[in-house]
This record gives C-alpha cells, structure tokens and sequence, in this order.
C-alpha cells in the first residue's frame, strides 16, 4: 500500500500537469472568442520535443545541459512532498514547508544559471529579472505556509492539510488573508499574470521565456514540463492547505476516490481562476511588481498578528 | 592513551606547533620555498592535531581548567579553561586552519620572489596560535592580550600585499577600528573588575550577583559592541569588507570564517554563560541587529561587483543569521524557556560552522580565480568554467550551500534558526512576538536575495564569454588548492546529509554551558537522525532528502536519456545573435543584473547614476566623442552614522579648545583654582 501511494504521489503531478496548461489555454481561447486547440494539446507538444534534435550553444557548459534534469527532478521531488488527494505518509520527512520553498528555490537557481551560461543577452536579463521577482517573493511564500502552520500547530504538509478541516471561526480570517497573500506569490511563483506572460516572445516582458530560449528538443520539452509540474504544484498547494475539503486522512477506497474528485474540482476551479485572471488584467510593469510581492508578504504579517 | 590526547599538555603541543612554525618560518626566511614548506607544514599538523584533540574532547564531554603560575601577583595567573564551546571552536578553528594551509602550499607560490614568506608564515602561524589562545583564555587580561595578538598578526596579514595602496589604507582603517572595539571590550571587564574584583572569568560567573542590574546593562553593550564590531555587524561593520578582501585569500577565508566568530564566542560566553541571568531586551536587541545585518549585508553584497568584497559582505549576512540564533536563545533564556533556548543557540553553532566552511570554500575559490586573473573586479571575468572547471565546481558548491539550499549543509542550519525564530512567533506575544515576525521576515527575505546574489556572482565569473584577455589564458590551480578546496566542498554535503548527527552533538555542547545543564532540548534527533523541533511541529532529515533528490535526479536522466528515444542528435552551433556579431558585450554583466534589486531598494541603497560626455566640440555638442556612466552607492550607514558622530567629535573638541586656549597665564589661573578648592575641600 505505502509503495502505491507512493507511486501515485511521485507520478500524478507530470502526468496532470500538461492538461492544466491546456486547460487553461482553452479557457483564455474561449475568451477571446477563439476556438483554441485541444485541451490535450501540451501533451502532444511535449512528445514532439521530446523527439527532436538539439541545438546546443557553443558557450555552454555542463550547467545549462544538466539544469533541464534537475529543475524536472527537484519539481518531481516537490511535487511527491505535497498533499494531493492521498492520506498521510507515515514518516514523509520532506513534506516540511521550508523544505517545498528552498528546494523549489533549487530550480529557480539553476534555471537562472542556465539563462545565463549561453551567454546570450535574453537570457541574462531573463535571469536577472527572474531573481529579482524569486527573491522578493520568498518572503510572502514562506509566511503564507507559516500562517497555515501556526493555526495547524506542525509545519508538516500533510497535518496542516488534514487539521484545517475543522477550523475555527477565530482562524477563519488569518487563514482568509494568507489564501491572498498565497495567491499572489502563485502567480509570481508560476510566471503568470501580472508578473509574466506565459506566451510572450516579446523582450519587453520576457521573464521565464527568455531564460528559456536557448533550449531546444529534449531540454526545452523538460523545461516546459518542469514549469508546468511547479503550476499543479503552487495549485495543490493552495487547494489542499487553504480548502481542506474532501481530503480524509483515513486509507481506504472509497475515501480515496471522493478525495481524487474534490481534488480535480478544485485544481479545475484554480486554472478557471487563473485563466479569468489572465484575460481580464495586464501584465504590470517590472518596477510594480515589488508593491504586489510585499503587500503578500503584508497580509502575512498581518494573519499571523491575528492569530489567537 | 586518550587521557593525554585530552590533557593540558596536548593543547601546549597544540600551541608549540605554531609557535615553532611561526619563528621557524622567519629563521629560513631567505629561501621563499624553505619558508613555504616550514610554515605550511607546522600549520598543518598543529590543526591536524587541533582537530583531533577538540574531536576527543568533545566525544568525551571532558573539559580542562588550568593555569600557570608564572608570576606572584594572582592577578597575573594564565589560566585555561577549555570546556565543551571552547572545544567546539577549537574544532572550527583547526578545521578550517587545516585545509587553509594545505590550500596556501599552491596559493603563496605568487608571492615568491614578491614579498618575504617568512614573514608570511611568522604572521600566519601566530594569527593561528592567537584565535586558539583567544577561545580557551580564562582570564580577562590575558584574554585582552591573546585578542591583541589575534588583532595585530591579522593586521599585518592585511597589509602583506603592501604594493597595492589600497591595501595599507584598509589596513589602517582596520586597525583603527579594532582599537575602537577593544576600548569598548577593557570598559567592560573593568566595570566588572570594579564590583568583582577578580579578571578571571569563572571567580566573575560565581559572583555575577554583586554587579547591580545597572552596570550589567552597560557591560552588555559595551561588550555587545566591542565584540559586534569584530563580529562586523552592522553600522560597525566599515572595516570588514575593505580588510577581508585585502588579505591573501586563505587568510580572508579565516578571518571571514573563523576570526569573526571569536566575536561570537565571546558573545554566547558572557551572555549565556557569565552574565547570567539577563533581562528580556537583551535578546531581543541581539535580534534587532542580526535582522538588521543579516538584510542590509545581502543588499550591499548584491551592489558590489569586486568577488571579495561581495563575500565579506555575506559575512556580515551571515552574522546577522547567526545573531538570530543567538538572540533568541537570550529571549528564550530570560523567559524561562530553556528548552527552546537551546534549540536557538544550536542553530547558532551550526550556523557558525557551517558559514565556516562554506565562506572559507567561497574565498578560497575566488582567490584561485584572481590568482588566475588578476583582478578582483566580476565584469572582467566571465567564461571561467571552461577554464578552471574544478574550481567552478567548487565554487557552485559554496554557492549552493550559502544559498541555504538542500541538501547542503547552509540549509540545515538556516531552517533551525527559522524553527527557533517560530518557535518564537507561536509563543511571544504583543511586542515581542512583532520582533520574532521581524526578524523572520527578514531572514525569508536574505535567503532569497543571498540567491539571487549567488547566481550574479557564479553566473558573471564563471558562465558565458570571457570578457577580458586574461581569462583566456587561465589555467586550473594548483593539486594543494584543489585539495584544500575538494575537502571543503565535500564537507559542506556531509554536514547537510549527516546534519541529524551534528546537531545532536551541538546539543551535547550547549548542555555543556552551566545554564543548560540539566534542561530538556527543543530540538530532538531520531536514531534513524530525523531531526524533530518541538515535538513534531518541524520534522526533517538530511539523509531523507539528500537520497531523494540524488535517487530521482538520477532516475529522471536515466528516463529521458536511455528510455525516451536515445537516437536524436545534439549539434553545437552559436548562440542566437539577432544578426549582430556576438561579443562579450552582449552578455548581462554583474552590475546590471543586480541593478533591478537595487532600483526597488533604492530608498536604502541610494543608487546615483552620473553622466559625463566629452565632445568633439564643446560650443555645439552635438557630436560626442565619448560617454562615460558612473553608477555609485550612497554609503547610508557613512552619511546617518559615522558624518552625525564625526561632527558631535569635532564639536566637543571645539569646546575643548576654549579651555585649552594655549594662553599660559589662563593654565596657572586653572591650577590656582584648582588648589583653591582643593584646599576648601580638605579644610
């Protein structure tokens, strides 16, 4: 049993986490009374690149061709390490929060290392913007799981997933505040709206795509894959500890099932949230982008006052 | 056997092998290559056996008390005390002593035939000799006396490289500074002289009681400054990121990682163990000033692009996440709560060992690229990897382990120092629990510009085109550097996976201080070294994580490798150019990439950008002949701290003046009225 779960754990979130990409996509295209491709289509792009020649730049080095594995691998690790819709793991010593927002932090470090290696100026720009936005939103990442883990009483994942299910009416609003300032840090975590445009090639508003660019077949259908996995995860992530329903700590069946469809409603209703969001504001300007980190990092500070 | 391996003896062995080294050294100072071989071989088995020795001590719990009496007057009495902190320091000390040496082997060769490496060898050993002194001094004169030498024989290691002006200028600087602090350090024994009547640290402990509240507090800050300007916190900090860079590297990488923390020794000496029991502002002025050294050291590393300069600025970071440690082990301590006071001051010893060696691994590296180079300055290198891909490795290591990422061992230390600072945020309330959200939130907000300064400083040295002719002809260093900093690297990973091991001998170390004696331990590590803070509100394993990244990573390249289509090509072609040629210039340099930080901090940092144009004719400039952009960074500490004190100095001597006029006549009226009342005093 415990080796299914897993099982289930390590594979769910890259197997799910190009239908979320195309799901959101459907929905953008449908607001823009487009038809849009077929919510399936991420899965056939990535099958293609993964398939393709490469074209490697002659002044990289060993840490742009080895970053696409890690940044894929530390996503995977992460993405075993939250709760999905799977009871507790006996033992599960990574489901800590500080160690989801540093290991995470390993693939922002080797991505923007990568961005820079090729020696190209998209990159390096890419790299310095993207550092700058991780950097800034570290602080509201960390707080917005504290604030969870102070009303839960452990930083462990999976408890604060399982013990904000009868929560009081006293942490109803720390909890309210930390959601805002959790979502916030999702969109900048994930490069979406207001702090990247996921389908941009324009230099002007590049953060993730250009320290991308240079990657080709097999590392750029990784890269793509990792960006996505980090999307299901931030979702996750957001679905389980700041709406704890459907989620039940006991093993069996039937409890699995209703948790694996409370689950998907969930992630679903975030990717419509996501997709509405980014249709309807625009992409900020870079220097604004700080006000928005630190009013997240604020709300945190605030729910953790109000904790009683 | 090991009885005499934990003797008194055994550290006078200790200190004689770099007594010898030292004097030896300058005897063959003729022959650079005599000299080298002398001074390096005495350092390393005098560290050798300093590891050895703090290992046993520490394994055997023993500690050692005893003096020497040299002279009649009890005053004057050397005495010793090595308990189980002063063993660890040892421990940290002969560590990274040990592979600083080996590394010097390679490194001090550039200097043959430049400067005199006896003399080299003769400071080397003695700055050695002295941090050992220093930690194990029982007694508060000689204490003053060992801090001297340790201050001096690093001043003139500073100064060695006496041909480059700026050297001797940040020598002097330093020099100055360490006088200030020291000033501070004698105000405080000599208060505590005056109500106690003894120099000697343990007579000092055992009547602690006879000192009024009122003078505690000024021991605390005179001593809190005078060792916070050692330590380097901010606003005394000045003199640490002009030095460091200065020195050879393998003495910055001492000086950044070991000298710096006998600040911090001194600190959890007398205020968890001497001073004690301390009111509750204590610690949390200590958090104030970690939260405040720990951000505004990160901001100010993120502005420099000279590679030494930028890692003497993350040592003041570091500092500061060490003061946060520490300061809430004083909080903790003065509310009662001891178990989580140990908890704080653990993750300060881990903290501090760790940033040892991964800060010694970072100079270490840099000096081999400038070794290489010829220059300190970031925007000349580039490239580098190509060059000197060990080196680059060992850098990337240090980087990833001062950027608190797992599994290396910054992470470990920095998530203890978080538990405890939670800890604190779960318990504290009203204004004190506002301090404990502070200074978390600020370390949250250092972990993540430390990284995005990492990847500034790896990615301009070592990723992309050479941006100067020198880097081209770089060759990989020397075996001995490579060596010294292959045993560093490799530390830095066993410290991060065996981390349940080490912290539950740093527990055995703070129940070595009196004042933890018999008390419990938030902190609480498994047989199977899963490390568990307060009864399970953080669990987390070094080996649990470091398994399960290296097993998936690996299964992840052997899946899209060998599995999923294993036929396709990769050909090697140019970088995208938009049509242009591609030069250097193209690429991101290290002042641009940290430009954005320093926009949106601008109210800190005080950026100023200055235009100067010459032009092929001044009356109608239309035509510019070149365009020269000087970016600066306002100096906040220089113009809200030193200008305001420097002015208040000169007032008062101004005044001073106006009794001092020079006019004699005015100077026997003085001494007339002088007797005057004298006389009316006595009658």
């Amino acid at each position: 049993m415990l080796v299914f779960i897993w099982i289930i754990q390590l594979i769910f979130i890259p197997f799910f986490s190009p239908l979320c990409i195309g799901i959101i996509r459907k929905i953008k295209a449908k607001l823009q009374n487009r038809q849009g491709a077929n919510i399936f289509q991420p899965y056939r792009d990535l099958w293609k690149l993964l398939h393709k020649d490469e074209v490697i730049s002659s002044d990289a080095s060993w840490i742009f061709k080895f970053t696409p594995y890690i940044i894929f691998a530390v996503t995977l690790v992460v993405g075993l390490s939250v709760p999905l819709f799977l009871p507790r793991i006996v033992g599960f010593v990574t489901s800590d929060i500080l160690f989801i927002v540093y290991a995470l932090a390993i693939s922002t470090f080797f991505m923007a290392l990568a961005g820079m290696d090729t020696g190209s100026a998209f990159g390096g720009f890419g790299s310095s913007r993207e550092m700058t936005i991780a950097a800034l939103a570290e602080g509201g990442f960390i707080f917005s799981l504290l604030t969870m883990a102070l009303i839960a009483g452990s930083s462990n994942l999976f408890t604060i997933a399982g013990l904000t299910r009868s929560i009081d009416s006293q942490s109803f609003l720390p909890a309210i505040l930390a959601f805002g300032g959790f979502f916030i840090i999702l969109l900048a975590e994930t490069s979406r709206f207001p702090f990247d445009n996921p389908a941009t090639h324009l230099e002007l508003t590049m953060v993730h795509e250009a320290m991308i660019l240079e990657c080709s077949g097999k590392r750029l259908a990784l890269m793509e894959w990792a960006a996505s996995n980090k999307l299901l995860i931030f979702m996750s992530l957001g679905a389980n500890l700041f709406f704890p329903f459907g989620l039940d700590l006991n093993v069996g069946l039937g409890t699995i099932v209703l948790g694996m469809f409370y689950f998907l409603i969930k992630i679903f209703l975030f990717c419509v949230v996501v997709a509405l969001l980014e249709s309807s504001i625009a992409k900020f300007r870079f220097f604004r982008l700080p006000d928005l980190l630190l009013v997240s990092f604020i709300f945190n500070v605030v729910a953790i006052g109000l904790i009683k | 056997m090991l009885e005499i391996i934990t003797s008194s003896i055994s550290f006078f062995t200790l200190l004689s092998f770099f007594g010898v080294g030292a004097v030896g050294s300058l005897l063959v100072h003729k022959n650079n290559k005599n000299a080298n071989a002398w001074s390096s071989f005495f350092a390393i088995v005098g560290s050798f056996w300093g590891v050895f020795f703090s290992i046993i001590m520490i394994l055997r719990k023993k500690s050692l008390l005893f003096d020497l009496k040299t002279s009649i007057f009890s005053l004057f009495n050397i005495s010793f005390h090595i308990d189980l902190l002063s063993s660890f320091f040892i421990f940290v000390i002969s560590l990274l002593a040990l592979f600083c040496s080996i590394y010097g082997i390679g490194y001090i060769r550039h200097y043959y035939k430049k400067y005199d490496i006896g003399v080299l060898g003769f400071f080397y050993n003695l700055f050695i000799g002295s941090l050992f002194l220093v930690v194990t001094s029982s007694n508060a004169l000689f204490f003053l006396i060992f801090w001297e030498i340790m201050s001096i024989a690093s001043y003139f290691l500073v100064v060695y490289d006496s041909n480059d002006e700026s050297n001797v200028k940040a020598g002097l600087l330093y020099l100055v500074m360490t006088y200030i602090g020291t000033s501070f350090i004698i105000l405080s024994f000599l208060l505590l002289y005056k109500y106690i009547g003894s120099f000697d640290f343990l007579v000092i402990k055992d009547s602690i009681a006879l000192v009024p509240a009122v003078i505690k507090n000024i021991v605390f800050i005179s001593a809190f400054i005078g060792f916070g300007l050692k330590a380097g916190i901010i606003p005394l900090h000045i003199w640490l990121p002009a030095a460091h860079p200065a020195a050879p590297s393998h003495v910055s990488a001492l000086m950044s990682g070991v000298m710096i923390k006998t600040g911090i020794y001194m600190m959890i000496r007398l205020f968890l163990d001497i001073l004690q029991p301390i009111p509750l502002w204590w610690g949390l002025v200590v958090l104030v000033v970690g939260s405040i050294s720990a951000l505004l050291g990160v901001l100010y590393a993120l502005t420099e692009h000279d590679i030494k300069r930028l890692l003497a600025y993350h040592s003041i970071e570091n500092i500061g996440i060490i003061l946060l440690g520490l300061g809430s082990a004083l909080t903790f301590y003065s509310l009662n709560l001891s178990a989580l006071a140990l908890l704080g001051l653990v993750a300060a010893l881990f903290h501090t060992i760790n940033h040892a060696i991964f800060k010694a691994l970072l100079f270490l590296s840099a000096g081999s690229v400038i070794n290489e180079t010829h220059t300190r300055n970031m925007e000349e290198y580039g490239g580098l990897i190509k060059y000197m891909p060990q080196t680059a490795l060992f850098f990337l290591v240090g980087s990833i382990a001062i950027s608190a990422l797992p599994p290396f061992n910054g992470f470990f230390s920095e998530w203890l120092t978080y538990q405890a600072l939670f800890q604190g945020i779960a318990q504290m309330h009203f204004w004190t629990q506002w301090i404990f959200i502070l200074a978390a939130g600020s370390l949250a907000f250092t972990g993540g510009l430390a990284l995005a300064c990492f990847v500034k400083a790896f990615g301009a040295t070592f990723l992309a085109r050479p941006r100067s002719k020198e880097v081209t002809h770089a060759k990989e260093s020397a075996l001995s550097m490579r060596l010294g900093m292959g045993s560093l690297a490799v530390l830095a990973l066993l410290f991060g996976v065996f981390s349940g091991y080490i912290i539950s001998l740093l527990k055995t170390i703070g129940q070595g201080l009196s004042v933890f004696k018999d008390s419990a331990s938030a902190v609480d590590v498994s047989s199977a070294q899963i490390i568990n803070v307060s009864n399970g509100f953080s669990v987390i394993s070094g080996f649990g994580i470091f398994t399960l990244l290296v097993v998936i990573t690996f299964l992840v390249i052997f899946i899209f490798k060998k599995i999923i289509n294993n036929k396709q090509k990769e050909c090697i072609s140019n970088t995208w150019d938009c049509g242009t040629d591609l030069s250097p210039r193209a690429e991101i340099t290290a002042t641009g990439f940290s430009r954005s930080i320093v926009q949106i901090f601008s109210g800190l940092l005080k950026p100023t950008i200055q235009h100067h144009i010459e032009y092929y004719d001044d009356e109608n400039r239309y035509l510019p002949k070149s365009r020269t952009v000087t970016l600066n960074i306002g100096n906040m500490y220089h113009t809200y701290f030193y200008q305001p004190l420097h002015l208040v100095i000169n007032k008062l001597s101004t005044r001073a003046r106006d009794i001092q006029n020079g006019n004699i006549d005015l100077y026997i009226s003085y001494i007339f009225i002088a007797l005057m009342l004298a006389l009316l005093v006595i009658l």
